[in-house]
């Protein structure tokens, strides 16, 4: 590991602080990842309002910030941990802590505070099964895919997905109080969806990862292997972005939405399989990249959408 | 001897800082009391009385 306090400007290399903070308000939200945080929320928002039976706004309202607070705590802690490598790689080297705004035990109790605050409210005033699902999901992201496999395993994000794929399931059980088969269809959407997504941007980032020694597929395995895999998982996630319409569980509307986007989603898999070399090949990998997020948006917009449409419809009747 | 005690003098960037940081803790710590209130008015005086 690299000595994150070489990189510190208010550390001197003793570890001892030079400095009181600079740290601005922005520089904290930094740290809670708000990009990915969001994407927390929607998916957990889309859980929260397909779980059958009803919560108070309020509590609702409850859930989704502590949700969104605890995905935050859990980007913290990955950036704490994560301090050495990002300081060498381009993508994360403008963070709040390689930048020397921040010092790591900062982040880390920030990030530790803000975690358990998050689990004990959502404990306390909405759902302890919700709860004990949050305190897991920051466990697994920090404990399991920051410290454990990132550095060891180029199955570190597919694994490590598991934990950007609980949001729903923590809305429903928000709601309902129990885990049914619709979350976990949910889940396994997100699930798979994390490889292609995540191997199109670590295409395009090969070298970083490389001096960061990050283990990640194009790193191990070389782009050729990268592209075959994000080709088999966007394959996959036709039939499992379907699911939900083919259990019965969302209606015609979602099914062919999800169909029509899945067959994109490899269509641009494909794009990334056969343009190998230069900027065609950069492009094709961005591409993927955007067009992965649109995906998820669309897939968990329908299902609100649908939800919406039955419940105008279930008033009318 | 004349011994003069160490005090850190703050920077003008350090002060401005540090009053975003106390303004930010302080409007968060005023959203969650706000948010506790409320949330006793919903589930009532048994707000945390209830089964596993």
């Amino acid at each position: 590991m690299i000595d994150v306090t070489a990189i510190d400007q208010r550390t001197s290399s003793a570890g001892v602080r030079l400095e009181p903070s600079i740290a601005s308000v922005g520089d904290y939200v930094a740290l809670l990842k708000p990009r990915v945080m969001s994407l927390v929320v929607f998916t957990a928002l889309v859980g929260l309002m397909i779980a059958p039976g009803h919560i108070h706004p309020v509590l609702g309202f409850t859930a989704l910030l502590c949700i969104a607070v605890g995905a935050g705590a859990a980007g913290a802690l990955n950036m704490w941990y994560d301090a050495d490598i990002d300081a060498v790689m381009s993508r994360t080297a403008g963070r709040p802590i390689p930048r020397g705004r921040i010092l790591p035990g900062e982040a880390l109790g920030f990030g530790a505070t803000l975690g358990a605050f998050a689990v004990a409210v959502l404990a306390l005033l909405v759902s302890w099964l919700a709860a004990a699902l949050l305190a897991f999901t920051i466990f697994f992201y920090v404990a399991v895919y920051t410290i454990w496999l990132k550095r060891r395993t180029p199955q570190n994000i597919v694994i490590g997905g598991a934990a950007g794929a609980l949001p729903p399931v923590i809305g429903w059980a928000a709601v309902t109080g129990d885990i049914a088969v619709e979350p976990i269809l949910l889940f396994l959407i997100t699930f798979f969806w994390t490889p292609p997504h995540f191997w199109a941007l670590s295409l395009l980032r090969a070298d970083d990862y490389a001096r960061a020694r990050v283990p990640m597929l194009p790193v191990v395995a070389g782009p050729d292997e990268t592209r075959r895999q994000i080709l088999i998982y966007s394959a996959m996630l036709i039939p499992v972005g379907a699911a939900p319409w083919l259990l019965g569980f969302a209606g015609l509307l979602y099914g062919a939405t999800a169909i029509a986007a899945g067959a994109l989603m490899v269509a641009f898999a494909w794009r990334v399989r056969v343009e190998r070399e230069g900027e065609p090949a950069e492009r094709a990998a961005r591409r993927l990249f955007g067009f992965s997020i649109v995906y998820l948006f669309i897939l968990f917009a329908m299902l609100l959408v649908e939800h919406g449409l039955v419940g105008l419809l279930g008033r009318g009747a | 001897m004349d011994e003069k005690p160490e005090w850190i003098v703050l920077t003008e960037a350090q002060k401005r800082s540090r009053r975003a940081r106390s303004i930010a803790i302080a409007l968060v710590l005023g959203a969650l009391v706000l948010l506790f209130y409320i949330v006793t008015l919903v589930k009532g005086p048994g707000v945390l009385n209830r089964p596993l």
